[in-house]
C-alpha cells in the first residue's frame, strides 16, 4: 500500500552518487548556472560510477533513503574507459532485485550526465525528486532489517 | 579519535546569503571529534588559510573539513595549506556548500539544513581518512615509437628535437609506411616521395634517433616512466655494418618470382630485396622463404657478387631489451580484404583494382613505370569508373561501419590526375556522399568536377560484370535522376575501406592499451585527451587511432610528441595515492579484480600470509600503484570484499551515506 501519495509536504531523503569527472562537474555547472533543484538531493562524490558498490545503495535504503540515483559519464566517455559499463550492468541487476523486494524501480535510477550538462543535471534531479515524492516514503528496507 | 576542525566559508555572499554559516559552524561543534569550528568570509584567501594554519597548530588538528566551493575548485589549495602546516594533505575534505547548495537553493532554512548535512557527511568521512603518501617513480628518458610510417617518423623527430632519445621499431625492412607507396598527395598534388624522403633521412641521421627496421616488439612490462621492452630484430642475412647498398645482389638474384608487397603484388621481386629505391636503411633483406639457398642449399649468388662481403646466411634473430619512459603506438593501417565483395569482380578481373594499387600503377617506380594501363592486356583504358565507399559506412558485417575519411579526397585526386595526364580518358565516380571537410578540400573536389570534367554520379554500383571482350559492365543507379545506369568501362577502381593494421590488437594487449570494436586504439578521452591512451605512458599517433589523412596524421604525431616530452621532462612522477589495495587476509586470489581493471594494474603473487596465527602461502592480488588510476572498478567486483580504494574506501562512503540518511 503506497503511503503519502503526491504529498507535497513530504521531504524525501535522496542520495546522488556522482562520478568525479563528468556528473559531479555537471552538478557544479548546474550550480554555477543557478539551475535549481530540491534540497532533498545530497551528492556523494565518487571517482567513477564503477566505484559505487551495491552495498552503498542497500545501506542508504536501510538507513532511510527514499531514493538513490547514480550519475556517471555517458557511455564511451568514462574517464576510465569502461567504468560506466560495469556500473550499468551492476545497477540493472541490483535495481531489479530491489524492485523484487519492494523498493520500486522508480526509487532507483542511473543517469548519464556530462560535465557540460548542467541543465540535464538539474532537470534529472527535479524529475527524480518529483517521482520520489509521488512514491512517498520508503519503508521497505527499513522494515525488513533485523531490529532486535 | 581524530581532532577535527571545520572551516565554513562565506564566499563573500555567495554562500552566506543563502546559508546561515554561523549556524553551520555551531552545529559542527556538536559532531563527534570536532574540536574547532569557525566561519570566515574567504577561506581560500591568504588570511583564511592562515586561520586554518593557526587552528591546526593551536588545537593539534588531525583532520579538517572546509565547507566552501566545489572541491574541483579549491581542494588542491586547502590540501597544500594543510601540508604546509605538517598535516597530511589527504586529511582534508571539502563540503560543497556553494555549487551544490547555496547557488541552487533560495530558502535559507532549507539551504542551511542541507549545508549542515553536507558538513556532517564530510566530517564523517574525514574521521576515516588516513594519511596517504603520493609515491614517486623515476622516469627513463627514452621513448619507443612502434611503427615507422609518417606518424611514427614525425613523432620521433619531434621528441628527438627536444633532446630525448627515441627508438623506432618498424616491422618491414624500411621506414616510410603507406605514404611511401603513394604517388601524389592531395590537396596539393605534390609527389609523396619528395616530401617523405627528406623526413626519413632526417630521422635516420638524427643523433637522438635509433631505428630498428625488420623488428617487432615482443614483450612489454613495467609502467609509465619505466617500461621494459623486448625487441626482436629479425635476421636480415645481410650485415648492416658492411652493406654499401649497391644493389648488385638484387640484380643477380635468380629467384625473382615473389609477389612484390610494396607494389601490392602487381609485379614480382627478387628474394633478396629492398622494398623501394629510397628505402631507409638502404640495406636489403633476404626473404628466406623465397631464397633458393635457404630452400635447397644451392645458390649463394648474392654472397658471391657482394663486394662488401655483407651477406651472412648464418645470421640469427636477435632479442634486445631496452627501457623506456613512454611508448607511442603508430602502427597505421591497411586496406580491407575484398573477398566478401564478389559483386565488384575484384580478383576475377585484373582490371578491377583498389585505389592503393592505382597509386602504384601511377607511380614511375611502380609495376607499369607510371603508365596508366590495364593489367590484363597492357592497353590504355579509355573509360574508368571509380566506386567510392567500398566497405566503408557499411551496415552489414561485410564491411566497416565507419567512414574511412580519406577516400573521397584521394578519389578526386586520382580522377584529376588521370584527366590531367590523359585528357581523352573519361572518368566516372560513383559516390554515396562526397565528404570534403578540410582546408582547401572542397575546392579541390570542385576542381575535379568543374575544371577537369570528372563525371560524379550519386549512387551505388550493384555489380561489375567482366565481359567476353575484356571490358567491364558496371551496373549502378543514379539516385538523383532515379534511373539505372549501365556503363562499359575498361578499368574499375575501388576506393577500399581502411582498417587498423592487423597487429593493432596484439600491440594493444601487450601494452594493456584499449582498442575499440573496429580495432582502432582508444584515446584516453575522445575530446580532451585525443593522443593519450587510457594507459598512462602510452600515446597514440596516426591512423592506428582512427582514419586520417597525412596533414592530420602529422598534427597528431606532433601532439603525441608533446605529451611524451612533457612526461620525459620530469625526473620523477608523483603517483596518485588514491589507489586500490587488497587485504591479503580476505583475498582468495580469484582474479575477478584483475579482469575488470582497465589498466592491468593487478597481478598476483604468492605471499606468506599470517592469518590470525596461521602462517601459510597464499595467492593474493597485488595492485601496482603506479598503474592503478583509482577508478574503483575492482573494489566492487571483488566477491570477498578484499579490495578497497584509498581515499574513497567502503567505510568512508558508507559513513557519508549514513550521515546523509541520519
Ligand atoms: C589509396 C590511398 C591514397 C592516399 N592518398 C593520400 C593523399 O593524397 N593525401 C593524404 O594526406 N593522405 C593520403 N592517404 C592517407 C595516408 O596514407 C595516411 O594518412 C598515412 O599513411 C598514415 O600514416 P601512419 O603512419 O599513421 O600509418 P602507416 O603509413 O600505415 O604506417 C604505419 C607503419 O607501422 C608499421 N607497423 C605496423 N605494425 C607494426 C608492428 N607491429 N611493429 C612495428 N611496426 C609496425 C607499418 O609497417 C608501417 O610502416 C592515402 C591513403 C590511401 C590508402
Ligand atoms: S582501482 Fe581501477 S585502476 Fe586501480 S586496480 Fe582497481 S580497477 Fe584497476
Ligand atoms: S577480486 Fe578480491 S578476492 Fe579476488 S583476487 Fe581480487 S582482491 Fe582477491
Ligand atoms: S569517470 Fe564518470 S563514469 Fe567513470
Amino acid at each position: 500500500m503506497p503511503v503519502n501519495q503526491n504529498n507535497e509536504e513530504f521531504r524525501p531523503v535522496i542520495v546522488a552518487f556522482c562520478c568525479n569527472w563528468c556528473s559531479y562537474a555537471g552538478a557544479d555547472l548546474a550550480g554555477s548556472s543557478r539551475l535549481s533543484y530540491p534540497a532533498d538531493v545530497k551528492i556523494i562524490r565518487v571517482p567513477c560510477s564503477c566505484r559505487v558498490n551495491p552495498m552503498f545503495i542497500l545501506r542508504a535504503f536501510e538507513k532511510g533513503a527514499d531514493g538513490v540515483i547514480l550519475c556517471g559519464c555517458h557511455p564511451g566517455d568514462c574517464h576510465y574507459s569502461t567504468g560506466n559499463y560495469y556500473a550499468r550492468r551492476r545497477m540493472t541487476l541490483l535495481f531489479s532485485m530491489l524492485d523484487f523486494i519492494g523498493v520500486e524501480n522508480g526509487r532507483t535510477r542511473v543517469e548519464w550526465v556530462s560535465a557540460a550538462e548542467g541543465v540535464k543535471f538539474s532537470e534529472t534531479m527535479n524529475s527524480f525528486v518529483a517521482k520520489i515524492r509521488s512514491l512517498g516514503k520508503n519503508v521497505r528496507l527499513g522494515d525488513l532489517r533485523c531490529k532486535n | 579519535m581524530q581532532k577535527i576542525g571545520v572551516f565554513v566559508c562565506h564566499c563573500g555572499s555567495n554562500i552566506a546569503a543563502t546559508v546561515d554559516v554561523k549556524k553551520v559552524a555551531k552545529m559542527a561543534l556538536k559532531e563527534p571529534g570536532v574540536c574547532h569550528a569557525e566561519d570566515y568570509p574567504y577561506m581560500c584567501s591568504e588570511a583564511g588559510q592562515s586561520r586554518i594554519a593557526a587552528a591546526i597548530a593551536e588545537k593539534g588538528l588531525t583532520g579538517i573539513v572546509v565547507c566552501s566551493c566545489s572541491p574541483r575548485m579549491h581542494e588542491a589549495t586547502f590540501r597544500k595549506a594543510a601540508e604546509r602546516c605538517g598535516l597530511n594533505p589527504y586529511m582534508v575534505e571539502i563540503a560543497n556548500l556553494r555549487e551544490h547548495c547555496s547557488w541552487i537553493h533560495k530558502d535559507m532554512e532549507e539551504a542551511t539544513e542541507k549545508a549542515v548535512i553536507l558538513m556532517r557527511a564530510a566530517v564523517a568521512k574525514v574521521h576515516l581518512n588516513t594519511p596517504l603518501q603520493a609515491g614517486e617513480s623515476a622516469v627513463t628518458k627514452r621513448a619507443l615509437v612502434i611503427g615507422g610510417g609518417i606518424a611514427g617518423i614525425q613523432t620521433a623527430i619531434d621528441i628527438a628535437d627536444a633532446g630525448y632519445k627515441v627508438d623506432i621499431v618498424e616491422k618491414t625492412p624500411s621506414i616510410g609506411g603507406r605514404m611511401s607507396q603513394l604517388d601524389k598527395t592531395f590537396p596539393t598534388l605534390d609527389c609523396s616521395a619528395c616530401i617523405l624522403t627528406p623526413k626519413m633521412v632526417e630521422a635516420a641521421a638524427h643523433e637522438n634517433i635509433t631505428i630498428h627496421t625488420y623488428s617487432e616488439v615482443e614483450k612489454v612490462s613495467g609502467f609509465v616512466g619505466n617500461f621494459t621492452v623486448d625487441i626482436r630484430k629479425k635476421a636480415r642475412m645481410v650485415d648492416m655494418t658492411k652493406c654499401t647498398g649497391c644493389g648488385v645482389c638484387q640484380e643477380k638474384c635468380p629467384s625473382r618470382k615473389t609477389a612484390n608487397e610494396f607494389n601490392r603484388g602487381l609485379n614480382t621481386r627478387s628474394a633478396i630485396y629492398t622494398p623501394f629505391a629510397q628505402a631507409i636503411p638502404n640495406v636489403p633483406v633476404i626473404d628466406t622463404e623465397s631464397c633458393i639457398k635457404f630452400k635447397t642449399g644451392k645458390c649463394g649468388v648474392c654472397a658471391a657478387v657482394c663486394q662488401a662481403g655483407a651477406i651472412d646466411y648464418k645470421q640469427q634473430d636477435e632479442i634486445i631489451t631496452e627501457t623506456y619512459g613512454a611508448i607511442v603506438v603508430a602502427t597505421g593501417f591497411d586496406t580491407i580484404k575484398l573477398d566478401k565483395y564478389g559483386e565488384y569482380a575484384y580478383g576475377q578481373s585484373k582490371d578491377v583494382i583498389t585505389s592503393l594499387e592505382l597509386e602504384r600503377i601511377m607511380n614511375a617506380a611502380g609495376p607499369t613505370k607510371g603508365h596508366l594501363e590495364r593489367l590484363s592486356d597492357g592497353k590504355a583504358p579509355k573509360e574508368i569508373v571509380f566506386i567510392q565507399c567500398v566497405g566503408s559506412r557499411c551496415s552489414d558485417d561485410r564491411g566497416k561501419p565507419y567512414c574511412s575519411k580519406i577516400c573521397c579526397m584521394y578519389t578526386a585526386k586520382h580522377a584529376m590526375l588521370i584527366r590531367d595526364k590523359y585528357p581523352d580518358v573519361n572518368v566516372t565516380v560513383f559516390y554515396i556522399d562526397v565528404r570534403t571537410p578540410g582546408k582547401n578540400f572542397d575546392e579541390f573536389y570542385r576542381r575535379a568536377v568543374e575544371d577537369y570534367g570528372v563525371n560524379y554520379v550519386k549512387g551505388q554500383v550493384g555489380k561489375v560484370a567482366p565481359q567476353p571482350d575484356g571490358s567491364l559492365l558496371v551496373q549502378g543507379v543514379d539516385l538523383l535522376d532515379n534511373k539505372q545506369i549501365l556503363k562499359k568501362a575498361d578499368m574499375v577502381v575501388l576506393a577500399t575501406a581502411i582498417e587498423p593494421n592487423p597487429d593493432a590488437r596484439k600491440i594493444a594487449t601487450m601494452l594493456t592499451a584499449s582498442i575499440d570494436t573496429n580495432n582502432f586504439l582508444t584515446e584516453a578521452h575522445p575530446k580532451l585527451r585525443p593522443v593519450e591512451s587510457p594507459t598512462a605512458g602510452v600515446f597514440l599517433s596516426g591512423v592506428c587511432q582512427g582514419p586520417k589523412d597525412i596533414p592530420e596524421t602529422v598534427a597528431q604525431a606532433g601532439a603525441a610528441a608533446v605529451k611524451v616530452i612533457g612526461l620525459l621532462a620530469k625526473d620523477k612522477l608523483k603517483t596518485n595515492p588514491c589507489t586500490a589495495q587488497a587485504d591479503e587476509l580476505l583475498c582468495n586470489g580469484c582474479s575477478t579484480c584483475a579482469n575488470v581493471c582497465p589498466y592491468g594494474a593487478i597481478t598476483y603473487e604468492v605471499r606468506l600470509v599470517n592469518d590470525h596465527g596461521i602462517r601459510e602461502e597464499r595467492r593474493v592480488a597485488s595492485v601496482n600503484s603506479a598503474l592503478c588510476q583509482g577508478c574503483g572498478a575492482c573494489t566492487v567486483a571483488c566477491p570477498s570484499g578484499a579490495m578497497d580504494l584509498q581515499g574513497f574506501s567502503n567505510r568512508q562512503i558508507i559513513a557519508e551515506v549514513d550521515a546523509i540518511c541520519r
